[in-house]
């Protein structure tokens, strides 16, 4: 039986040990927020936190996870207010949505370790998230702007 | 030649008139309000109105009834249904916008509440070819503005005063000669029991009154549940009892499946079942490819069963389709006369005759769709009856198609519309709905179909791979007396007819035979080209490497003769007229030409506006370059500028990117900015990195590794919007797509002034490291 804190609450899992994080969380734990774009840790949909770390949850496995604390963008802040998430709605960053809690969830790790990044340092941290619908102009300037108080 | 703009055309319809159902969000929900306006499917809603746009001509037209498309709760809350998809253009929030505005309704006291697919009663829902707002700007004033009527005339009544004393304001009709005021929910019950009113006597707001409409800033309506995590798209929705499936597909377009073995697959923990799903022969429309589905507890146990399953097909016809092969027969095909689709003056002999000319060759390989979400669509069939639940860009196509894959009535079927992550017109095509129906009905049980990033990229409807080859014949002043530009591509009417050779008028209209420039002799053709994968809508369609071609081409021009670029862009597009091209069947995007003709005085008025905003003709550094360019397309004008630098290893980054459009009347400045940023991503991304290949049939990219897309850190620099103003009554044109053709193009020109090296073929890969 494995055992994991997912946004503070415990869960268990005695299926497959190699079960990939982020199915676990949408399928079995009904946490549809992490979101699918292509299971090979190539666009960082699926990023969660896991010790102040973002962790892409396609390619972690729920056994890796054990004993662990994950925050995914359900947990990331009770009533969604993160300095994160209301830059995000101030700059008006989102079109389609669909990768941005998993840029939101590297942005917040991004933050945690480096409260003031530069442009530069919000481009490097934030390349592994891809947005197909473009709205990278407004991701750098929420990151800066959630950086320097919102 | 086949007219399939919208491939709906080719089918039947059999409507059954249907009850708002209420399914997405709770908030939403519970809108059996009882004594309040009350969404209602009236016996018959629709009035006869000509509209200056296409809108009329749409499968199933226009409704404009407010008791669909509004309801007003006794507390006030007014319900306004979006019937369109929401892919990112912001049009779930838009096309309510213009309907609180013409209502005066206040804004944070609106609801928005998803329609389901049914087009008898809401009318066209087929969210693509960028007609949302064109379309509907007018039909959602005239529904505001009849729900309002009925508001004042509610309250007039009440007060026993004629209903001209009264009027809507904010969320409240006045009496301004007594002070009375009574909030627009007391009034909903009374305001129920009138009359809908005529289209025709309708008073409209004058748009010097606009509280929202073309003044910016207004959030989409999904904002706060996208950055919580619970907005809800496609693979979110979750059923008592749902299983997750995942399907494995025949690797080659028409290919079959010969043998499976299940056992190894049954064995991964978590794996409940493989079966068999049923395919149609190739050219399919929208139907499935059938394959062996994997039905899992979860996807993560499903795909893994999908691995280890053993799979034998047989490749049919199609096993011999090689990308390095087919370019060459598309590029020979292009040197030989083709089919002629405009022709005026005689090219042929101006070209003869000719001082100088110009020939550029350009080639533009497949594109897919890759939307940041893959299709994904959740389907509960039970004996005759079937509920979906997907990001289709078609509700009601999808109904349609869900009722004849099944065999079942169309009023059997409820297509619930979740957000889209992403559709570029991938998602106007319903096959993975109707995966899901066919899995569904056979387990017996609620079903999720997850498609993979291979699955899209290896079994999806791809943008076509053309060759473009302009001859332009110069005279001895540097004049441009003659024009040939022959496109040969395959045509998305392959999807539909076996045998397609020519591209549909839709297609020919996307920048070839609508080419604006003032030139004596002009040839346009089409020769043959067959298709061998299934080729679809992708955002721009077209217009991507006609507009990479005829732009690319000016850039030619211009260093050929040593002048500006933007000066031969102008003096190619000529004196300020309506374009009137020799052409049989103009498609002209579906519209009137009357009212959306080439004009040409506003394709010459972006350039100008781009060159002034975005400083044509500044000093850049060493290395760095300008290049500019325009294309009219979905009847939007819009020109850009890119900066470019390339280091000396041939790396390039973009400092900056401008852009002016010009797309009427509009709605939300806000949105029409972040699309057309986006879209200077999407170019980019095209530019550099964008193609799917073929070898023995089989697309040869897998996922975001080999097919790459533009990451935050290789984006433009500063991307500037600049919105032309619209001039009294222009009507409002595209958005979503239009953005997207000149970008690559004014990139090579910049790349050209940067570098002095000319950039046909896309993507630009390597080429710039030699
Ligand atoms: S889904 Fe995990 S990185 Fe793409
Ligand atoms: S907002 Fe659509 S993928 Fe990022």
């Amino acid at each position: 039986m494995i055992k994991v804190k997912i946004n503070g609450q415990e869960q268990s899992w005695d299926g497959d040990p190699d079960l990939p994080l982020l199915w676990f969380l949408r399928d079995e734990a009904g946490l549809t927020g992490t979101k699918f774009g292509c299971g090979k840790a190539l666009c960082g949909a699926c990023t969660v936190i896991i010790d102040k770390e973002a962790v892409r949850s396609c390619i972690t496995s729920i056994n890796d996870v054990a004993g662990r604390e994950v925050t995914t963008i359900e947990g990331l802040h009770p009533e969604g207010d993160d300095p994160v998430q209301k830059a995000w709605r101030q700059v008006n960053v989102p079109q389609c949505g669909f990768c941005q809690a998993g840029q939101i969830m590297q942005a917040a790790a991004l933050l945690m370790d480096n409260p003031k990044p530069s442009h530069d340092q919000i481009r490097e941290a934030m390349a592994g998230n891809i947005c197909r619908c473009g709205c990278y102009q407004r991701i750098e300037n929420a990151v800066h702007l959630a950086s320097t108080g919102v | 030649m086949n007219f399939i703009d919208n491939p709906r055309k080719l089918r039947g319809f059999e409507k059954h008139l249907k009850v708002e159902k209420v399914s997405r969000r709770s908030i939403l929900k519970g809108l059996g309000i009882t004594g309040g306006f009350v969404l209602a499917a009236p016996v018959m809603s629709r009035q006869a109105f000509a509209y200056e746009t296409g809108a009329g001509k749409m499968p199933h037209g226009v409704v404009v009834d407010p008791r669909v498309f509004v309801a007003v709760a006794p507390e006030g809350t007014v319900t306004i249904v979006a019937h369109r998809s929401e892919m990112g253009t912001g049009v779930r929030t838009s096309l309510p916008l213009i309907v609180a505005e013409e209502m005066e309704a206040d804004w944070s006291k609106v609801r928005v509440q998803q329609a389901h697919g049914d087009e008898v009663k809401f009318g066209n829902q087929d969210t693509d070819g960028s007609r949302s707002t064109r379309h509907y700007l007018l039909p959602m004033r005239q529904i505001g503005a009849a729900a309002r009527t009925m508001l004042e005339q509610a309250a007039a009544k009440r007060w026993g005063v004629p209903a001209t004393e009264v009027k809507a304001v904010n969320h409240e009709v006045v009496h301004s000669a007594s002070g009375r005021k009574l909030g627009f929910g007391e009034l909903a019950a009374d305001a129920a029991k009138e009359s809908v009113p005529a289209i025709e006597g309708l008073k409209l707001k004058d748009p010097k009154d606009f509280r929202y409409l073309g003044k910016g800033q207004i959030s989409i309506v999904d904002l706060h549940d996208i950055t919580t995590g619970k907005a809800q798209y496609g693979g979110d929705v979750r059923l008592p009892g749902m299983k997750h499936a995942v399907i494995a597909r025949p690797p080659v377009t028409g290919g079959k499946l010969t043998s499976f073995d299940p056992d190894a697959a049954l064995k991964v923990p978590g794996v409940e079942k493989v079966m068999q799903v049923r395919g149609w022969p190739w050219p399919s429309k929208f139907q499935p490819l059938g394959g062996v589905a994997v039905i899992a507890r979860n996807t993560g146990a499903a795909i893994k069963g999908r691995d280890a399953l053993k799979l034998v097909w047989d490749d049919g016809a199609n096993g011999k389709y090689d990308s390095v092969a087919y370019r060459k027969d598309l590029e020979e095909a292009s040197r030989k006369p083709g089919l002629v689709v405009r022709k005026e003056g005689d090219a042929d002999a101006a070209l003869k005759s000719a001082d100088k000319v110009i020939v550029g060759e350009y080639y533009i390989p497949h594109l897919a769709h890759v939307s940041m979400e893959p299709p994904v669509a959740v389907a509960d069939v039970k004996g005759d009856k079937a509920e979906i639940w997907a990001p289709v860009q078609s509700p009601g196509g999808t109904r349609e198609d869900v009722a004849k894959t099944l065999g079942i009535p169309e009023g059997n079927v409820t297509v619930n519309v979740t957000l889209l992550g992403g559709g570029f017109g991938r998602k106007s095509k319903c096959d993975y709905a109707l995966e899901a129906a066919l899995l569904s009905k056979e387990l017996g049980a609620p079903v999720k179909v997850q498609w993979t990033r291979e699955d899209d990229i290896h079994n999806g409807f791809l943008h076509t791979v053309s060759a473009e080859r302009i001859e332009a014949g110069l005279d001895k002043d540097g004049k441009v007396i003659a024009w040939r530009h022959r496109s040969v591509a395959p045509s998305i009417a392959s999807t539909f007819a076996a045998g397609t050779v020519h591209q549909a008028p839709f297609e020919l209209g996307m920048g070839l035979v609508d080419m604006p420039f003032e030139i004596a002799n002009i040839s346009c053709e089409n020769p043959e080209a067959a298709a061998h994968t299934r080729i679809g809508w992708f955002r721009s369609v077209s217009n991507i490497p006609r507009a990479f071609a005829v732009q690319s081409m000016v850039g030619e021009i211009a260093n050929a003769t040593g002048r500006d670029q933007k000066e031969t862009l102008l003096a190619l597009i000529g004196t300020p007229r309506i374009v009137k091209p020799a052409v049989k069947d103009m498609w002209n995007y579906g519209e009137p030409y009357d009212s959306y003709p080439i004009d040409t005085a506003r394709l010459r008025k972006v350039v100008e506006l781009v060159a002034e905003k975005g400083e044509w003709g500044r000093q850049v550094p060493k290395g760095h370059g300008l290049g500019i360019a325009v294309h009219r397309s979905f009847v939007s004008y819009i020109a850009t500028i890119v900066e470019v630098a390339v280091d000396e290893k041939g790396k390039l980054t973009v400092p900056r990117v401008d852009t002016a459009i010009d797309c009427g009347t509009y709605v939300n400045p806000e949105r029409i900015a972040s699309q057309i940023e986006g879209a200077a991503i999407m170019g980019l991304s095209l530019a550099k990195y964008g193609q799917v290949t073929f070898k023995d049939g089989k697309v040869e990219q897998n996922n975001f590794d080999d097919f790459q897309v533009v990451r935050i850190d290789e984006a433009p620099l500063v991307t500037n919007v600049h919105i032309m103003p619209p001039g009294a009554d222009t009507p409002p044109s595209g958005v979503g797509e239009p953005g997207v053709p000149p970008f690559a193009p004014a990139l090579m020109n910049a790349i050209f002034a940067a570098t002095g090296k000319r950039i046909r073929s896309l993507p630009i890969g390597k080429q710039l490291e030699a």
